[in-house]
């Protein structure tokens, strides 16, 4: 298929970027959407001009790199889908693809559609671990046993590849998904519950300071969670939030 | 030619690493503050080793090129993490794992490491429960298992298909926790371009910051590289976009002895590729083995049909189809190790069996399991006589709730459904058994420099059995490593900050600059990926799932000419100063050019068939094994370690030669 794209480039953090049209030709339908670019950026590079940069890595779905708004939506129109996954064969001979950054206050351009998460480490510095040491000495794996069913909604909420969907498309750029995502794993685990206050405090107010938005339940980031998190795990930290301040 | 001496410690295998870690030289808390830790990479090696050294109260520098460490290529691990526990109560033990690791790699790995290996596996296990890895449980709340190929118990944790992720991200938790205590300082979008020897001690490295191209000097006590394996000199693999062995095989080119590089796993289940435009290949999980029979049609006139899509492979009756893995190798069936399930494969798609347009792939088929988990269901829910489509309803549900991650992976890039026609596979590489030679202390032949997880050698001989590698990456990085470095550093508390002005730090700066400025400056006519596109084709062509001579020997010169090729008309498009992926992968591919070409010589030299080596010089030519690889341990029991001396060609090599004093060497039947 022969495809018409308008892509967001812009040279560096300081200067004003722009949409720039591209044509690529003979398209099949069974490219993934990144394999589509990698055509188009050695049509670039061939022709002298500088490739479009996008961050990607392991193209499996799971590394969490790969970003990319794609006609309006994040990872594109396929659902509980990445970019590196989704293909070609979402897509029509003849249309024109809007390719945009993933775009936030917190999450600034660092070059075309390379955008800067490292807000989000920062929140997880914050408070997203348990309180162990390496020593060999812990208590044996099978020592405490764990409803299945937590152990599952744990394993649902750790799914969580952090790419930053929820943030790009939510309307208030608010980081709650991902940031209800780790705190739920822990708070459902009985090895996590010892912490799980003053976790979720300091989680949330770093949040707060790395400029992301409120929530005010659109549930947009749900639907465009390329692994299907749940905003239940919303409702899990404002709870563990609210205990926390209330009963100290 | 001279010989390597691994440092094992004496005694008995069972003693060794209990006895070593009860004599080796600490270091005290307080000097610990005065004494810096470099680590590149931070995957399950690096991050683990990082959080535990910083834990330990030594000052870690950690460096990515990607833009978090939660992202390094560990997170793609699918299956499981093995470990002998016998929770199953099915007879596992240490001595099993480490006997199954030996053998699966066939007998060209070393003893010691391997056991310490097997002897850690289960604190690996405590440990991540610890830290909230969400495994995968019964209705009991127990650790639930599975199993994987090339063994008879059940010893594989797991977290739905993501375990690797699960793993990683728990790692990446407890670097936080010390990146908060100050104790870690993280480099990400950082890519190491070398590393600098002072005084004949690895003492920093020098980096390129990939967001402002800016390259830097760092320094410290000691250099620990977890930057896993060299898969994407083949360009396609199932690694990720970015893994590459630059940092590596920067090292060697300094000093570090580089082991076994031919030794190359080559995984039987990815998914087939579909055309020259493929940037990479995914892989299905091994675990997938436990439930999926691997069949090809038995006649050629179905083959044809099949091809022409006249044909569908669930229209061919049972008596018509090929169960190879279970007709050649009954006791191990479609769980055999990974190289001879991915040779099989080969052998079957060579003699005109494969099944899609390209002749290469076979069919991994789940409804004998749908069957199987639906009658067992509904024996369970007390459903005397369940129609057909009940059956398999229930027997659907059961295979979602163990592969379902998997199956929607594989529906997104297949464009067809698994529970209702057979999946399409073919092996693809997948990881390289074969890196930076180091000694029983993890330390490769530069003083002060570590290689750990997928980027060393030494546990996995010549091949490695399936959710070993992340046992490998976790035992490495918490349980090996903080003790054998201390015993290093112990002779380093009066040293002091180690300055990066030094003249080695200068040139070692100078020499990357001048590479990036030349890259930048070249104005070529080709691009990187093509001359990577290049040597991926001859590395496949002539290094891959079968060797010879004559093709090896090509490989060696048409790499040498390729690299010369390279360096005279390769493009750069933009700025050495600023974010430039076509100049990342530029130094990459420089790097891989070479590193083909002793993986080329390491194959020719080693003219026997092992694991995932195959020599077709090499084959057993009657008896049970007939046609089967054949090893020579008469001549080839030994670990080829090379010298860089300015030509891959060229290197010089050494041997480790291997003892098995607790394992008998014997022929590897899977029959």
């Amino acid at each position: 298929m022969n495809l018409t794209l308008k892509i967001w480039r812009q040279k560096s953090a300081n200067v004003k970027g722009k949409m720039v049209d591209y044509k690529v030709a003979d398209i099949s339908e069974h490219m993934s959407f990144l394999e589509m670019m990698d055509v188009l950026n050695e049509q670039l590079v061939n022709g002298g001009e500088e490739p479009v940069s996008f961050d990607h890595d392991c193209r499996e779905g799971i590394c969490g790199s790969c970003s990319m708004f794609i006609n309006g939506e994040a990872h594109g129109p396929v659902k509980n889908t990445t970019t590196c996954q989704l293909h070609m064969r979402s897509f029509n001979d003849g249309d024109t693809i809007y390719i945009e950054p993933f775009r936030a206050k917190a999450f600034p351009v660092i070059k075309d559609l390379v955008v800067d998460r490292s807000s989000f480490d920062r929140i997880q510095h914050a408070g997203g671990f348990i309180s162990v040491n390496t020593s060999g000495n812990t208590q044996d794996a099978n020592a405490t046993a764990i409803p299945k069913h937590d152990a599952d909604l744990s394993m649902d909420a750790a799914a969580c590849i952090g790419c930053g969907a929820c943030v790009a498309t939510c309307k208030n750029s608010s980081a709650m998904l991902f940031t209800g995502a780790k705190i739920s794993q822990y708070a459902l685990l009985p090895q996590g519950k010892v912490e799980a206050k003053d976790r979720a405090q300091n989680m949330v107010a770093q949040m707060d300071e790395e400029g992301f938005g409120n929530c005010t339940n659109t549930g947009a980031c749900e639907v465009e969670c390329p692994k299907g998190i749940s905003l239940s795990n919303i409702a899990r930290m404002n709870r563990e939030l609210l205990s926390g301040s209330i009963l100290g | 030619m001279s010989t390597l001496d691994g440092k094992v410690p004496a005694g008995a295998i069972k003693d060794k690493w209990t006895t070593y870690k009860d004599k080796v030289d600490l270091v005290n808390p307080a000097n610990k503050r005065k004494i810096d830790v470099i680590i590149v990479g931070t995957g399950l090696a690096g991050g683990s080793a990082a959080a535990t050294l910083a834990e330990q109260g030594y000052n870690v520098k950690a460096f990515c090129y990607q833009d978090s460490p939660r992202r390094a290529h560990s997170i793609a691990a699918q299956g499981g993490i093995n470990a002998a526990k016998n929770y199953q109560g099915d007879g596992d033990s240490t001595y099993r794992l480490f006997y199954d690791t030996v053998k699966g790699g066939d007998y060209r790995s070393r003893e010691a490491n391997v056991h310490r290996l097997a002897e850690v596996s289960g604190n690996i296990i405590d440990q991540c429960v610890a830290q909230g890895v969400p495994f995968a449980r019964d209705y009991g709340g127990m650790l639930d298992n599975r199993s994987f190929g090339g063994v008879l118990v059940s010893r594989t944790f797991y977290a739905k298909g993501q375990t690797g992720q699960q793993l990683l991200l728990g790692a990446y938790s407890a670097m936080n926790r010390q990146i908060a205590r100050g104790k870690i300082t993280m480099y990400n979008r950082h890519e190491m371009l070398d590393v600098v020897i002072v005084d004949g001690k690895a003492r920093g490295i020098i980096t390129r910051d990939l967001v402002t191209g800016e390259i830097e000097r760092h320094s410290a006590h000691a250099v620990v590289l977890g930057t896993g394996g060299y898969g994407n000199v083949f360009f396609l693999s199932t690694n990720a976009m970015g893994s590459n062995a630059t940092a590596a095989w920067k090292a060697h080119k300094r000093g570090a002895y580089f082991a076994n590089p031919c030794y190359t796993q080559i995984h039987p289940t990815c998914i087939p590729r579909s055309g020259d435009y493929q940037s990479k290949l995914t892989l299905m999980s091994e675990s997938l083995r436990n439930d999926g029979r691997i069949w090809v049609p038995a006649r050629t006139e179905d083959v044809d049909a099949i091809r022409k899509g006249s044909l569908k492979p669930l229209d061919i009756s049972e008596e018509n189809r090929d169960y190879y893995l279970e007709r050649r190798y009954p006791a191990f069936g479609n769980l055999v190790p990974r190289d001879v399930a991915s040779r099989a494969a080969k052998e079957r798609c060579d003699a005109g069996f494969g099944v899609n347009a390209t002749g290469e792939a076979v069919y991994l088929d789940f409804a004998s399991a749908i069957q199987r988990y639906g009658k067992e269901q509904a024996l369970l829910k007390g459903e005397s006589n369940p129609s057909d489509a009940r059956i398999k309803e229930l027997g659907k549900d059961i295979v979602k709730a163990k592969y379902g991650n998997l199956f929607d992976m594989y529906k997104q890039i297949a464009d067809q459904n698994p529970y209702e026609t057979p999946m399409m596979i073919y092996p693809a590489v997948h990881y390289t058994m074969g890196g930076i030679w180091v000694d029983y202390n993890l330390m490769t032949t530069i003083p002060g420099c570590y290689a750990i997880g997928e980027a060393n050698f030494s546990d996995h001989g010549a091949n490695r059995l399936g959710a070993s590698a992340l046992m490998q990456g976790l035992a490495d990085g918490y349980f090996v490593l903080p003790y054998t470095i201390g015993a290093y550093l112990s002779n380093d508390i009066r040293t002091g900050p180690i300055s990066t002005d030094s003249p080695e730090f200068e040139a070692a700066e100078k020499e990357v600059t001048k590479n990036m400025n030349f890259f930048v400056n070249n104005k070529g006519t080709h691009s990187v990926d093509y001359y990577h596109k290049k040597l991926g084709s001859i590395m496949w062509e002539k290094c891959g799932m079968s060797r010879n001579e004559k093709g090896l020997k090509e490989a060696i010169e048409e790499i040498a000419e390729l690299r010369e090729d390279f360096w005279k008309n390769v493009s750069v498009p933009g700025d050495a100063n600023e974010l430039n992926q076509e100049l990342e992968k530029a130094g990459r591919v420089a790097d891989f050019l070479e590193l083909g070409e002793l993986f080329a010589k390491d194959a020719l030299n080693r003219n026997e068939s092992c694991g995932g080596h195959f020599r077709e010089e090499s084959i057993e030519q009657d008896g049970p094994q007939k046609g089967e690889a054949l090893r020579d341990d008469v001549n080839f029991k030994y670990v080829s370690a090379w010298e860089y001396t300015g030509k891959p060609s060229e290197a010089v090599l050494h041997k480790e030669e291997l003892e098995f004093n607790d394992i008998e060497l014997k022929t590897r039947s899977y029959k």
